[in-house]
């Protein structure tokens, strides 16, 4: 059996798992990882310039082929800086794996330094965590933490290795498992038939149905079957900020986005539905507002989960399935196939003309400027256009990620990246680098915002070391726009710390002193044109900075402690 | 309600900070904790007394179940069930106090484990009832120092919480 030191051990296992790319950056406690890195050509390891970029670049990585993304960071300060992109991945169940370096087995617990309770501090936002303590132990952990990170409901796992662990000098047999089994770790299967069944039986007796499909149908690589079993249904759906590509947006049946800034048509559908199929989704409070006992007050409720304790946790679920997704909406549309019983098609025609009704509000009409200003969802509207809806689109958090998921229209699951659960500024930029590192001749388009982009700029380096030609569209409306709407809807118009107009770079500038391109579009006129130059330089990366509508708010929005059917429609009209 | 549940985890470092972690970070409260080495000692058993409305004991045993090291949970208070707390006590017993406590502490079926000439101290076991009520029957003036073990249990009968 071939020997190798716990470093060697490590790169080999991540490569015999399947890993070809890692994202990291070295510091003292992780030298012999990276020296064994050194010596090798099978794992690429790109270099960040901050380790919260690595987790969010793993994380687009991750989300964009459903493969796990890989991390190495040192100990003590590269560890805790991973951690806002670990929570991240935590809460939108998005598989990785983090390495981190941690001080010689000796010295943990003096205070040493660059030493940090990584295992401790990132307990409450990971699947779960390993601290290696034998280097011979090391193939075994790594097999673990993949199976565990990428099964079930998926999330981050962290393997901790102090530095004595990985000396080059100590070596052991290598052999990596083909195979695990955990005692204390079951993934669930197919789900109850019987359970179904009375699904089923809800779905064909529905007046007002509905189907409300989240991250899961994604995570779970169910959007074929769910788009067949909606189909096959004729039924309404919606799909969460998360699920956005779990059912193509172009098609007749989609009502668009549910929620908190979700279409009129969507929430009033949610509202008014008799039977409600949840898919994938966790009833989160930015769909179900925040008063409960108004949420869906006549539906009886579906719910499908591959997590049991996400039934039922805010709102009581009537059928619950535990289960995979596919296998679970595989037999639902088997069963809804040999059934006796019909969808009741006379009243599915009065629902269909309910719902056309309040699709007439056009709930996402964009009024153009008298004066040629440019308004954010038009941006939106002209990266669609230009990338003919077929891009990989990150965004950060705030109102352009509101308006790029109103607006880009996602046909295909896996396209739309963006931290939905943990709401991440920083987080755009790093996960395009992951999805253009993982597709390198797709077309990766940031939409971000200028208090976005500063929270993790200095990748612009890094893109220029890897040549990553991703197009960065920064809707600069000279203000943190969602705190700036909220302040103007709930406080007054007092914009306490939210703008900062005198102090913004000149993004231009900026991406060209690392070697990029920019661009500065301030006039309608010219959106279309610079943009489709911007996306025509297919080999560099371009930074459009659009100058928009600095008083534009995101609309339709929830009215606080309303039902869902309670929106904030535009400045003028409430429903 | 109070619910008793029993908790079989894999004995590794952290499982035991992975279930008091979730308790805090979910904001469940926990009013005991127990736990040791069973007769397998790859598995610990951890006991824990909580509180709250079937909903949210059912999200505690299924959060419980979603921690990776927890192989096996019971809430013994679903069925028929034995408890027990254990409780060392030292009280003050001088003079006529001495004959007082003593005869207190055969009622309850507690033994006097150590003494010296101004001090019991008592071993008691029994629900956590039990426990309370022998120290309010020892009146406060009288109680030196607690230490309770936190309540174990298990079930009544030939069900059995094990792989």
């Amino acid at each position: 059996m071939e020997q190798l030191s716990g470093g060697e051990a490590l790169i080999r296992a991540l490569h015999d798992e399947g890993v070809d790319i890692i994202f990291g950056y070295p510091g003292g406690a992780v030298l012999h990882i990276y020296d064994a890195i050194f010596h090798q050509d099978k794992v690429e390891h790109i270099l960040v310039r901050h380790e919260q970029a690595a987790t969010h670049a793993a994380d687009g990585y991750a989300r964009s082929t459903g493969k796990a993304g890989v991390v190495l960071v040192t100990s003590g300060p590269g560890a805790t800086n991973a951690l806002t992109g670990i929570a991240t991945a935590y809460m939108d169940s998005i598989p990785m794996v983090v390495i981190s370096g941690q001080v010689e087995s000796r010295l943990i617990g003096s205070d040493g330094f660059q030493e940090t309770d990584m295992v401790g501090v990132s307990r409450p936002i990971v699947k779960h965590s390993f601290m290696v303590q034998r280097a011979a132990d090391i193939p075994l952990i790594v097999k673990k933490a993949f199976h565990i990170a990428t099964t079930g409901r998926p999330g981050p796992v962290v393997i901790d290795v102090p530095k004595d662990i990985t000396d080059p000098k100590i070596k052991f047999p290598y052999e990596y498992p083909a195979e695990i089994k955990l005692r204390s770790y079951a993934v669930p299967g197919k789900g109850h038939s019987g359970q179904i069944k009375k699904a089923v039986d809800a779905l064909l007796s529905a007046k007002r149905p509905m189907i409300y499909a989240g991250g899961g149908v994604i995570q779970g690589n169910a959007a074929e079957i769910l788009t067949r079993l909606t189909r096959k249904l004729g039924f309404p759906i919606t799909n969460t900020l998360m699920g956005l590509g779990a059912y193509p947006a172009s098609d007749q049946q989609f009502l668009g986005m549910l929620g908190m800034h979700g279409t009129y048509e969507a929430n009033m559908a949610m509202h008014y539905c008799d039977v409600l199929l949840g898919i994938g989704v966790r009833f989160d409070d930015r769909v179900t507002n925040s008063d409960i006992s108004k949420f869906c007050p006549d539906a009886t409720i579906l719910h499908v989960d591959i997590d049991p304790a996400s039934i039922s946790k805010t709102v009581a679920a009537d059928v619950p399935i535990v289960g995979d997704v596919v296998p679970v909406l595989e037999e639902m549309l088997d069963q809804v196939s040999k059934s006796r019983s019909k969808v009741d098609k006379e009243s599915l025609e009065v629902w269909w003309k309910q719902i056309a009704q309040w699709r007439e509000k056009d709930s996402l009409a964009v009024t153009p400027s008298e004066d040629g200003t440019i308004k954010p969802q038009q941006v939106v509207q002209a990266v669609f256009e230009i990338t003919k809806g077929d891009a990989f689109v990150s965004s950060d958090v705030g109102q352009h990620q509101m308006f790029a998921a109103q607006y880009y229209g996602f046909d295909k699951p896996r396209r739309w990246l963006n931290s939905g659960g943990l709401g991440t500024m920083g987080f755009g930029f790093p996960a395009a680098m992951g999805a253009q590192f993982a597709h390198p001749d797709a077309v990766c388009v940031c939409i971000t915002g200028e208090g976005s982009i500063q929270m993790n700029q200095q990748e612009l380096a890094t893109c220029m070391q890897y040549q990553l030609p991703i197009k960065i569209v920064c809707l600069n409306n000279q203000a943190l726009g969602m705190v700036k709407q909220w302040q103007d809807m709930q406080y007054g118009g007092r914009h306490s710390h939210s703008t900062y107009a005198e102090s913004l770079p000149d993004f231009t500038k900026l991406v060209e002193a690392y070697g990029h391109v920019g661009f500065k579009i301030e006039k309608f006129a010219d959106l279309h044109d610079k943009l489709e130059q911007a996306f025509a330089l297919k080999d560099k990366l371009v930074f459009v900075d659009v100058m928009v509508d600095p008083d534009e708010h995101v609309y339709p929005m929830a009215i606080k402690g309303g039902a869902m059917k309670d929106m904030v429609l535009s400045k003028s009209e409430r429903t | 309600m109070r619910h008793i549940i029993s908790v079989l985890m894999e004995n590794e470092p952290g499982a035991l900070s992975r279930v008091v972690g979730l308790f805090s970070q979910r904001n469940y409260n926990i009013d005991s904790l127990t736990v040791a080495p069973t007769e397998d000692h790859s598995l610990s058993r951890l006991t824990l007394t909580t509180s709250g409305d079937d909903a949210r004991i059912e999200q505690i045993t299924k959060h419980l179940n979603k921690i990776v090291d927890v192989v096996k949970l019971v809430d013994l208070t679903e069925g028929a069930h034995i408890e027990r707390e254990l409780m060392l006590i030292k009280v003050k017993a001088i003079g006529a106090q001495r004959a007082e406590v003593k005869r207190t502490a055969d009622i309850f079926r507690g033994q006097i484990v150590d003494l010296t000439s101004n001090v019991f101290t008592i071993q008691l076991t029994g629900t956590g009832d039990k426990l309370d009520a022998f120290i309010t029957a020892l009146g406060d003036n009288v109680v030196l120092e607690v230490a309770r073990t936190g309540v174990s249990g298990i079930s009544r009968g030939e069900k059995v919480l094990a792989l």
